[in-house]
């Protein structure tokens, strides 16, 4: 991918901002109980998974990768249905998606993606796991554990870490010990990069050459896309207490969205827009559309076959409905 | 017929469920050239291969963690966690995730984990190696717990807990690992329905419920009761969720009498559960209130004090006096 692709990553990162935009809309009105916006980071989530080959690889998300389920064409009213509060994973197919639930534990499925790339590597599919988390993730000792096992097995798996310098109120520097996560790679024996992540192509491109490089064999990379957040941690959030206007402000020139525009025509961005608005307008009608899942399946799911204990609470509570 | 202890048992188990499905992978500290720190998985690794069978790293919950992801690309991970205390570290991925991710997504991404541990006491092994935790995993939505108490039970059980498409925590009785036992593990008829419990001492003046070592406690201590002419029923759970309720009220409103025996502590322990099942299945017939013989409310204490923490055969019979001598206000 290069600058001849900027418009394609540009319409997705548009899409995600939109939907971002609405999504906080969707709190306001208090359709949501909750979001966790990923306003900026734009430009690291859809660059990142757009590089992904959704036949063989397989994601495995924390909670804010909205421009990740963007670039990975998930079902986006089932991604954003768990902030709906309607099922804590969403309602989209991990399976059919490639991106596996959606996770609050940041750290956990970090080792989920080496577990995966393991298997991957057995069958020799030349499938590629890739992980997603933030700095203050970094500090989790899952993230350690991970990078240690997949640089003894060499397995191929990208850890991408969206550095958005903030850990809710925690700044970057008081979270990680010597400043770098990429730099950590090297006591792994793995390779660490650091890249712009406000910068969708040289995202992509590094997301890239990790993916090739993990499918020949050189093992695992860490990536760390130097970004921001431009809003709140989440819709309960007030940044204003933690970070100054001066520094948002000085974030915002570098605006993912912004940079990308001025390497294209006036026609592509307004061509651009035009298309998010659409997805936008079908996502907030999908999901004003959508129903609680029926209270039933509340007892569903537990295990594969329900165990008699469960079907007796299910027994007792609907006739506690009936009564 | 062939004679097993309770640890080549499971080195049979294991062996069997590898030859049957060659999904299964076994991985953990020490379990490749070792064959584990009490060789369950000995041979294993030169049988089937480094791909099947291999170390870790010492990370307790990247292993749990890697097992997650080995389930979502389809694979059937046999996990060993090397000792009890030692799943600490991995509760949020065994709580949190494994246990979760069936429900998470809807039941698109299945967890046919089995995290193989060995647990409980007898051994005077050093801090963290003699915790009882059945609790703790009993109490999480998404996860069966199993313990056996026999070479043939082992085999069985552990051959079902591999097959079973949801996560099993298998609950390995280190202090039994050398009892042995002579069953023929291809003996169909032997093979018990998952999910049940087992009557190891039929008995008519009460029951007491055990699992894991504590069976063989509690066969002793029937034994010791029969000479007074006392005819205790010893009914081994194995399944500690879900609990055979059926077969353990069955037993109990025959017997009319209950005593529940565990090595983990009192409060909150299981005891706590399956005394609540028995009164609510059989309070019409019990004569006696349930009583429980348990370890303390104390850290698993080292080796020159576990003997007074352990369940004594003196304790059961002390609290088998009691449900006896039981008279209503």
């Amino acid at each position: 991918m290069h600058e001849a692709d900027l418009p394609a990553l540009h319409r997705l990162m548009v899409v995600a901002r939109r939907l971002d935009e609405e999504a906080i809309a969707l709190q306001r009105q208090g359709v949501f109980p909750a979001y966790a916006p990923a306003r900026g980071q734009e430009a690291a989530q859809v660059g990142s998974a757009a590089a992904l080959d959704l036949a063989r690889d397989f994601a495995f998300p924390c909670y804010r990768e909205l421009g990740v389920a963007v670039a990975m064409s998930v079902d986006l009213v089932g991604y954003l249905a768990t902030h709906l509060n309607v099922w804590h994973g969403g309602l989209y197919d991990p399976k059919v998606s490639r991106l596996a639930p959606f996770n609050a534990v940041v750290g956990g499925p970090v080792t989920h993606a080496v577990g995966w790339a393991m298997g991957a590597k057995f069958d020799d599919t030349g499938g590629v796991a890739i992980t997603y988390f933030g700095d203050g993730a970094s500090s989790q000792g899952d993230v350690h554990e991970a990078m240690n096992f997949a640089g003894v097995y060499r397995l191929p798996v990208v850890f991408f870490c969206q550095n958005n310098g903030w850990a809710i109120s925690v700044p970057a520097a008081e979270q990680v010990a010597g400043g770098s996560v990429a730099a950590r790679a090297a006591g792994y024996g793995i390779e660490g990069v650091r890249v712009d992540g406000n910068d969708v192509v040289a995202v992509f491109d590094a997301t890239r050459a990790a993916l090739d490089r993990a499918r020949d064999g050189g093992g695992p990379t860490v990536i760390e896309a130097m970004t921001y957040r431009l809003g709140p941690h989440s819709t309960s959030d007030d940044p204003g207490r933690y970070r100054t206007l001066e520094d948002e402000r000085v974030w915002l020139d570098r605006d993912p969205l912004t940079r990308a525009a001025a390497r294209l025509s006036a026609d592509e961005v307004a061509a651009a827009e035009e298309h998010a608005a659409t997805v936008v307008r079908g996502v907030r009608d999908g999901l004003l559309a959508l129903k609680p899942p029926p209270a039933e399946e509340l007892f569903s799911f537990v295990y594969r076959e329900p165990t008699p204990a469960l079907l007796e609470q299910q027994r007792v509570w609907k006739e506690s409905l009936d009564a | 017929m062939p004679e097993f202890s309770l640890q080549q048992a499971l080195n049979v188990a294991l062996c069997h469920a590898c030859e049957d499905d060659d999904r299964v992978l076994i991985f953990g500290e020490d379990v490749g050239t070792l064959g584990g720190v009490f060789r369950v998985t000995d041979g294993l690794r030169d049988k089937f291969g480094e791909h099947r069978v291999f170390d870790t790293p010492l990370a307790e919950s990247a292993i749990m963690g890697m097992a997650v992801g080995l389930a979502v690309a389809g694979w059937r991970p046999v996990p060993e966690i090397q000792f009890d205390g030692f799943s600490y570290p991995a509760i949020d991925q065994i709580a949190n995730q494994v246990a979760r991710m069936h429900y998470r997504s809807r039941g698109v991404l299945n967890m046919p984990i089995t995290l193989r541990l060995p647990s409980f006491g007898g051994i005077k092994a050093p801090e963290h190696h003699g915790e009882s935790l059945e609790a703790l995993f009993a109490h999480v939505p998404g996860l069966k717990v199993v313990a056996p108490a026999t070479p043939s039970e082992g085999y069985h059980l552990l051959r079902q807990a591999i097959a079973d498409p949801d996560p099993v925590i298998f609950l390995e009785p280190k202090s039994r690992y050398w009892h042995r036992e002579t069953f023929d593990p291809t003996e169909p008829a032997e093979i018990p329905p998952p999910g049940t419990s087992r009557i190891a001492r039929p008995g008519e003046h009460g029951t007491l419920v055990a699992w894991g070592a504590m069976v063989a406690r509690c066969l002793q201590a029937a034994e010791l009761a029969a000479e007074d002419g006392v005819e205790l029923e010893v009914l081994d759970l194995r399944w500690l969720k879900p609990i055979d309720a059926d077969g353990l009220a069955r037993s109990v409103a025959r017997t009319r009498r209950a005593v529940v025996v565990h090595e983990a502590p009192l409060s909150a322990g299981l005891g706590a559960e399956v005394s609540a099942l028995i009164t609510e299945r059989c309070f019409a017939d019990l004569r006696a209130p349930v009583q429980r013989v348990t370890g303390f409310d104390v850290p698993y204490p080292s080796g020159a004090l576990e003997d007074e923490y352990l369940p004594s055969v003196d304790r059961i019979l002390t609290a088998v006096q009691t449900t006896l001598e039981y008279r209503r206000g």
